[in-house]
């Protein structure tokens, strides 16, 4: 018994228990001690990684969801669907463990329904905040067909699909607007976010960003998942994101460089500081390299550079948002930040949680097309128990189930 | 009309003496120790430079904003001035904090049921038309009550009638669009620790701006979308319906009406 539990235990999944057990413990402490035993915070430095990376982070990389959903059902590029599903999977999980980082953060969360009856609306985190409760709905019907399938609900499934198309254009609005909300967030600290990064588009820079990273983590989570799963990679669907992507963050360097010209703040890009070296680290990295690499054919078609491409996009990304909440901060702030280990433990044990989620769902639900047979190179054709979300007016490509 | 209250706080007039702290302590029923920082327990706290004392607390700004970034209105700006907080609401979640351009609202971090602390202008008195507490204890008038545009008129007589004893600004006249707290100082500003780079307009506008828009783009973004999912499902009903003709063996070549 023993025996044969250590042998089936590889080095992941030790991992991933390890890391599961230091976030439980740090959720203990936190929920038993307070924010200040269990975290770095100050009232000179009130948001944190939990904040940083955990709610912007997670909202941004869960970007996926809406970007194929309209590409597939308003744009009608049916060829992407076969991945739609596992990225709305992604995607709603990653708002159900924003929400989770969020009780961890917020001093008082028994009291998070009160943004339900006590509005405020001249609060972007009002707004925020009801963007995503309403947009998390929207991702669970969107879900919903995959659990339905599996039950053989198949009338529920009928009456889901009759509303789908009102329903995925109001998650696609809704995530735009909450996307660029949480850079609307800090429009109103003009003062206290270090020039690099304050600039009046940040709205549009994060919802610019969240597009290129949602493509991203299409790429990245395709990737994890044939290795995980023993499938075969949709490499002709990807390298058509990746181009997506390499659009999106073409427009974003493009914004960003005139931004920082229009602001008159060049000059504060040779200035030696922390500040220079982060934001240089994060454009370099995390913007230019993906840029240049995924403009290059080669790179899109070979699956180690398209899935280097994704990951430098995601790794730029988060150090974005980071910059933007710690290190644009500090200087205002008088105080430098660094995370506690209960806040890198809880943070990293909820994406563990997000991991070990998706495995059991995909592997217990139809997230995945079928595969038929080892010689088909990726090129799926869903057949008739198989279709990608939950709608049906695609009667040219995709069966429905009746 | 309810007339606008302030506190003009005149720097040069200060000794020092921690009155302010200590009546305002017993007036909030905060514990009774000498604090040098805001606090929890100190809503109001002195800094020193080079025999200079600052007394600090909440600006009580003119368009708050922490009242305007919190999502549960927590924090409301009462005619008389005062700018006043809910426990009731509060959820706990510090983007009052965050945003605050003078770094007021403190938390209490130890606690498993946080709150917000900030100096809430003795709002019970003022509303009764009485003076605040620590106004009332300052033995120089270094912290003196009144109707705002009344102290800002004297503040300026005060500059006139003696010429050099003073900096040429009234902090918190203009500062983020004006506050209920007024300064007066010989020494510049920016060397007593104070922002002076702040802007001049409410920094609520600044994301009002764009909330304000919402319904814009829900409306041309909603419109554009359907649209385009209609010109593109259309072109697939359209060719589905050329291709059953062309089995049926039809030569029409007609679309189908809707
Ligand atoms: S100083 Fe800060 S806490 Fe006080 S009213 Fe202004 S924004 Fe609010
Ligand atoms: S911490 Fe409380 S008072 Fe401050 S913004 Fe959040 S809900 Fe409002
Ligand atoms: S009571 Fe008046 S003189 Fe004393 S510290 Fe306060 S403001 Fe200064």
């Amino acid at each position: 018994m023993i025996t044969r539990f250590f042998k089936q235990l590889t080095v992941w999944k030790s991992i991933g228990i390890l890391l599961l057990l230091a976030g439980g413990a740090s959720t203990i402490l936190r929920f038993s001690q307070g924010l200040g035993a269990s975290t770095n915070l100050s009232d000179e430095f009130p948001w944190g990684i939990w904040i940083g990376f955990d709610v912007l982070c997670g909202v941004g990389l869960a970007a996926g969801g809406f970007t194929l959903a309209a590409l597939v059902y308003v744009f009608n590029l049916k060829r992407f669907e076969p991945i739609v599903r596992p990225t709305i999977l992604t995607a709603f999980l990653g708002y159900i463990l924003v929400t989770v980082g969020l009780m961890f953060d917020l001093g008082r969360p028994w009291a998070i329904w009160h943004a339900i009856i006590m509005w405020n609306p001249h609060s972007v985190m009002f707004e925020v905040a009801w963007c995503v409760m309403l947009y998390s709905t929207v991702l669970g019907l969107e879900f919903a067909p995959v659990v339905l399938e599996k039950f053989k609900m198949h009338k529920t499934i009928k009456i889901l699909h009759s509303i789908s198309i009102p329903i995925i254009i109001i998650g696609v609005l809704l995530s735009t607007l909450h996307q660029s909300s949480l850079g609307t967030m800090y429009l109103i600290m003009p003062d206290k976010l270090y020039p690099l990064w304050y600039s009046p588009y940040l709205p549009v820079f994060f919802y610019v960003s969240a597009i290129a990273v949602g493509c991203a983590m299409v790429i990245m989570e395709s990737f994890l998942s044939s290795r995980a799963f023993k499938r075969s990679i949709e490499m002709h669907l990807l390298m058509d994101v990746g181009r997506l992507a390499v659009l999106m963050l073409l427009v974003l360097t493009i914004m960003r460089a005139l931004d920082l010209v229009d602001r008159h703040v060049l000059g504060l890009l040779t200035i030696p500081r922390m500040e220079t070296y982060m934001f240089w680290l994060e454009v370099v990295v995390g913007m230019l390299a993906p840029l240049v690499l995924l403009s290059m054919k080669k790179v899109r078609q070979s699956e180690t550079g398209l899935f280097t491409s994704a990951v430098l996009v995601i790794i730029g990304f988060v150090m974005n948002r980071m910059n933007i909440t710690i290190t644009g901060m500090e200087a205002w702030a008088g105080k430098t930040y660094v995370p506690s280990i209960p806040e890198f433990s809880v943070t990293l044990g909820i994406v563990t949680l997000g991991f070990v989620a998706f495995y059991y769902i995909a592997k217990y639900f139809p997230v995945f097309p079928p595969e038929h047979g080892a010689a088909d190179g990726g090129a799926h054709t869903p057949d008739q128990d198989w279709h990608g979300g939950m709608n049906e007016s695609s009667r040219a490509t995709v069966h429905t189930v009746r | 009309m309810i007339q606008k209250k302030a506190m003009l706080i005149d720097i040069t007039m200060c000794v020092g003496c921690n009155e302010c702290q200590k009546a305002c302590k017993v007036q909030n029923k905060l514990s009774d120790v000498e604090e040098k920082k805001l606090s929890p327990t100190a809503y109001t706290a002195l800094s020193e430079y080079d025999g200079v004392f600052v007394r600090r607390q909440c600006q009580h700004c003119e368009d708050p904003t922490c009242a305007s970034v919190c999502p549960v209105g927590a924090f409301t700006k009462t005619p008389e001035g005062p700018v006043v907080y809910d426990v009731e609401k509060c959820i706990g979640c510090r983007y009052c904090m965050q945003s605050c351009p003078f770094q007021v609202p403190r938390y209490d971090w130890e606690s498993l049921n946080p709150r917000i602390y900030k100096c809430i202008l003795c709002a019970d008195l003022v509303k009764q038309g009485l003076p605040t507490a620590c106004s009332e204890a300052c033995p120089t008038g270094a912290t003196k009550f009144g109707n705002r545009d009344e102290l800002i008129a004297e503040a300026y007589e005060r500059m006139k009638a003696e010429p050099g004893k003073y900096v040429d600004k009234i902090y918190g006249q203009k500062e983020v669009g004006g506050t209920s707290i007024l300064y007066l100082s010989g020494v510049p500003f920016e060397q007593l620790g104070f922002k002076t780079t702040l802007q001049q307009t409410p920094l609520p506008a600044l994301t009002w701006n764009v909330l304000s828009k919402i319904p814009n783009v829900v409306a041309i973004g909603g419109t554009f979308l359907y649209g385009i999912w209609w010109i593109t499902n259309r072109r697939d009903e359209v060719r589905q319906y050329e291709e059953r003709m062309k089995n049926n063996g039809h030569d029409q070549h007609d679309a189908p009406g809707h």
